[in-house]
């Protein structure tokens, strides 16, 4: 059996550009500042934006990204941040594979393109209008790297990075790649906060992109192993989202004393109460980056990822599970380990 | 308990994959057998766009689906089944030709893995307009928040049908559907499961049809892919769907067996977003990725069914991967694209151009295109114009992709 290992974490959130602003508004714990998105109509919605960054990120002067969307900067920063250590060496990485999860991809473009088709299509943009393409954003991203061997686009809920997670570890077991890079990215708009508010009035809708770079080789990693992914437990008609959550919970190993769960909490009671159920008996460290930092959707279970990594890296903790319970399509769960700390047994809780 | 997605354990020897269950829908209509009798003759059917207007676009007419009156809305509650857009309506129904001519009545376990490029468009459409003309008339608005997202759609195909397994959704723009039948292929083959339901679908959207429009990609005439004149594509709706399935386990229910999933190759183009690399040289890579994996040669292939958009770079990019690909015997390799016949599906196209190979191993016929008169300088091969009986025991089936991400399919006649 192959093991995979996390070799570097990348991130854009609300609390900046990198791991660090990241980092420190966890560890602060208080809910970053909402700000007033306008839209047409009577009252203003709500939304986390991403602060611009210190300085220009040198990649947006590669000519791929000189129309680029916001969404794609965020991918791309978040990128480059995981792929650090492995292209910092000699020898660099010669198959890079991405795996790039959506939920409503690059917003503001096609926003404004629409806006534009119904004045005159005529005179619409064809400089907008490619990158308003779901598969767009990896394709940018994958014109900063090595030519990657295989470059996917995934889209779903929240919950998708964990699937995008999945199928690097499949690549990466078939030896199609040497590392694979997923990204989950979103991006902030008035119509997209306007739609998440018909469905969740207390959601604070926010963006940005986190990633994870994974390897097969040991001597690769950053100190954490992915040890674990749960199946997609899809919310159906005979499977509720608290049935899912508990099935999800049920198939993550046990965890060991002192362990994390990074958990997908955030405002809204109803939706929270499935996951929290399915972790009852928690008593362990938990950490629910949505409810510092917004809901980022795709990106923000990159996050929770790229969080529980940090975490495990620094030596906090030994062991992390990572539970979706995502927004409405499935719940996923993940466990990252410590490489050089035993383990509790890896099987999963109630066979 | 359904099986963890890692780590898991991978069978010695990959199974043998094949398709027990198809279903299609185009602008030549539905099911099987209407469109085995349209793409074998070489039928064409584009009509003025009826689903949004298109008085101020240059181009006006598109391969557009008629839908039947009443969709199989299988268990779907009637709550459910009043939020169907157009979208999901092809997917339900091609969704259930293939499960039913599949027989897989009763598996809660299917997982669904389906290409598409833009989901509910049309109803993140309706959407931006209701949001920014009466924004604070909020009727319907969060039915069409919900059904715009794919994965919604798709999970709709899961609860008609009684499946709970996982959902996944690829969007490779134009490679999706074949790109979603080869991840089936490889769910399969790495022992994740015994049966996928997979494919592809795409409806006509405003946004994207005035997109291509405002890249002048678009055919004022007809499309005419490999032709020395052809002008453009035109674009089309659809969807298909394919009942994939390990061979042992279709053994072991004695199933129909449509054909076989041979091999899948994979190869990205990095250079630029929107076109072709000159030369081919991802779609050469992805070609022979699917032929490795198959193991094949060019000389075993009987018949390419061609990613043929009909724009002027894509036809001869791919035209001298062909020839790079095939070497000698590109002289007498059969080659058509269907998208003369029903436009460009899109995320579907893949998806679709699979069935029709699957249609024309089965039946023995090449799929002629019309509209065919002379062939581009850069084809090395005959291109298919007339309707021909032919001995096809394997073919190879492209896709190529805004952003680069280009897929060949390898399939089997089962005999």
């Amino acid at each position: 059996m192959s093991r995979i290992f996390v070799a570097g974490t990348g991130a854009v959130s609300p609390a900046g550009w990198g791991m660090g602003p990241l980092r420190n508004a966890l560890q602060t714990g208080t809910p970053l500042p909402i700000q007033p998105l306008d839209r047409p109509g009577s009252s203003p919605l709500r939304g986390r934006p991403v602060p611009a960054p210190a300085t220009r990120p040198a990649f947006l002067a590669h000519p791929r990204l000189r129309r680029a969307s916001p969404i794609t900067h965020y991918a791309a920063a978040a990128a480059l941040e995981a792929m650090a250590p492995l292209l910092a060496r000699p020898a660099g990485i010669r198959r890079v594979g991405i795996v790039a999860c959506l939920d409503a991809g690059c917003v503001q473009y096609s926003c404004r393109f629409f806006e534009e088709t119904l004045k005159d299509p005529a005179t619409a943009s064809p400089l907008l209008f490619p990158e308003t393409v779901f598969s767009a954003i990896a394709s940018n991203v994958s014109s900063l790297l090595e030519q990657p061997p295989s470059l996917h686009t995934l889209i779903g809920d929240s919950a998708t990075f964990l699937q995008g997670l999945a199928l690097a570890a499949d690549w990466l077991v078939d030896s199609r790649v040497d590392a694979c890079l997923v990204i989950g990215t979103g991006e902030l708009n008035w119509l997209l906060a306007d739609a998440l508010w018909h469905l969740d009035h207390s959601a604070v809708l926010t963006a940005g992109a986190g990633a994870i770079a994974l390897v097969c080789d040991e001597s690769l990693s950053s100190g954490t192993e992915l040890k674990a992914i749960t199946s997609s437990h899809t919310y159906t008609s005979r499977v509720s989202r608290h049935t899912a959550a508990s099935r999800m919970r049920q198939q993550l190993p046990a965890p060991g004393p002192g362990d994390l769960l990074c958990d997908s909490l955030g405002d809204n009671s109803r939706t929270n109460r499935a996951e929290l159920d399915a972790w009852s008996d928690w008593t362990g460290p938990r950490l629910s980056p949505r409810r510092i930092l917004g809901e980022g959707l795709v990106a923000a279970t990159g996050w929770q990822c790229a969080a529980a990594v940090d975490l495990l890296n620094r030596g906090t903790h030994t062991g992390a599970n990572v539970s979706v319970a995502g927004t409405n399509q499935q719940a996923i769960g993940a466990r990252f380990a410590r490489h050089d700390f035993p383990q509790p047994d890896s099987t999963p809780q109630h066979p | 308990m359904i099986p963890m997605l890692f780590p898991h354990r991978h069978p010695q020897q990959p199974p043998r994959v094949v398709v027990t269950g198809a279903g299609i829908i185009t602008s030549l209509g539905l099911g099987w057998d209407r469109n085995a009798e349209g793409f074998q003759s070489g039928k064409s059917e584009f009509l003025p766009v009826s689903s949004f207007d298109v008085s101020r676009q240059k181009v006006k007419l598109a391969a557009q689906v008629s839908l039947p009156p009443s969709i199989p809305t299988g268990l779907l509650t009637p709550r459910q089944s009043s939020r169907v857009d157009r979208a999901t309506s092809m997917l339900l129904l091609t969704a259930h030709e293939a499960w039913t001519q599949a027989g897989w009545a009763g598996d809660t376990s299917v997982p669904v893995i389906l290409g598409t490029t833009a989901g509910g468009m049309a109803l993140g459409e309706s959407y931006f307009r209701q949001a920014v003309t009466t924004p604070d008339h909020h009727a319907l608005q969060a039915t069409r928040a919900l059904q715009y997202q794919a994965h919604n759609q798709v999970r709709m195909v899961s609860d008609a049908l009684g499946t709970d397994g996982a959902v996944r959704i690829i969007s490779n723009a134009c490679a999706s559907g074949t790109d979603a039948i080869g991840n089936a292929w490889e769910w399969i083959r790495r022992g994740h499961g015994e049966r996928v339901l997979t494919g592809g679908y795409d409806a006509l959207s405003e946004m994207v049809f005035t997109g291509f429009g405002s890249l002048q990609l678009m055919s004022t005439t007809t499309c005419r892919p490999f032709d020395a004149s052809r002008d453009g594509l035109m674009l089309g709706e659809g969807a298909a769907v394919l009942a994939l399935e390990s061979l042992d386990s279709a053994r072991r229910r004695n199933a129909t067996i449509l054909g076989e999933i041979l091999g899948y190759g994979t190869a990205i183009d990095r250079h630029h977003l929107t076109q072709p690399h000159p030369q081919g040289d991802a779609a050469l890579a992805a070609m022979c990725g699917a032929c490795d994996s198959a193991r094949v040669t060019s000389a075993d292939i009987d018949y390419v069914n061609a990613h043929g958009t009909g724009t002027l770079l894509n036809d001869s990019s791919e035209a001298i991967a062909i020839g790079r690909w095939a070497g000698p015997r590109a002289a007498t390799l059969p080659v058509s694209s269907s998208k003369a016949c029903i436009g460009h599906l899109l995320g579907a196209a893949g998806a679709v151009e699979a069935v029709i190979c699957l249609m024309a191993l089965k039946g023995q016929w090449l799929p002629p295109q019309p509209n065919f008169e002379r062939p581009d300088a850069t084809c090395t091969f005959p291109v298919v114009s007339k309707p021909q009986s032919a001995r096809v025991d394997t073919v190879i089936s492209n896709s190529f992709g805004f952003g680069g991400v280009n897929a060949s399919l390898v399939l089997r006649r089962w005999a």
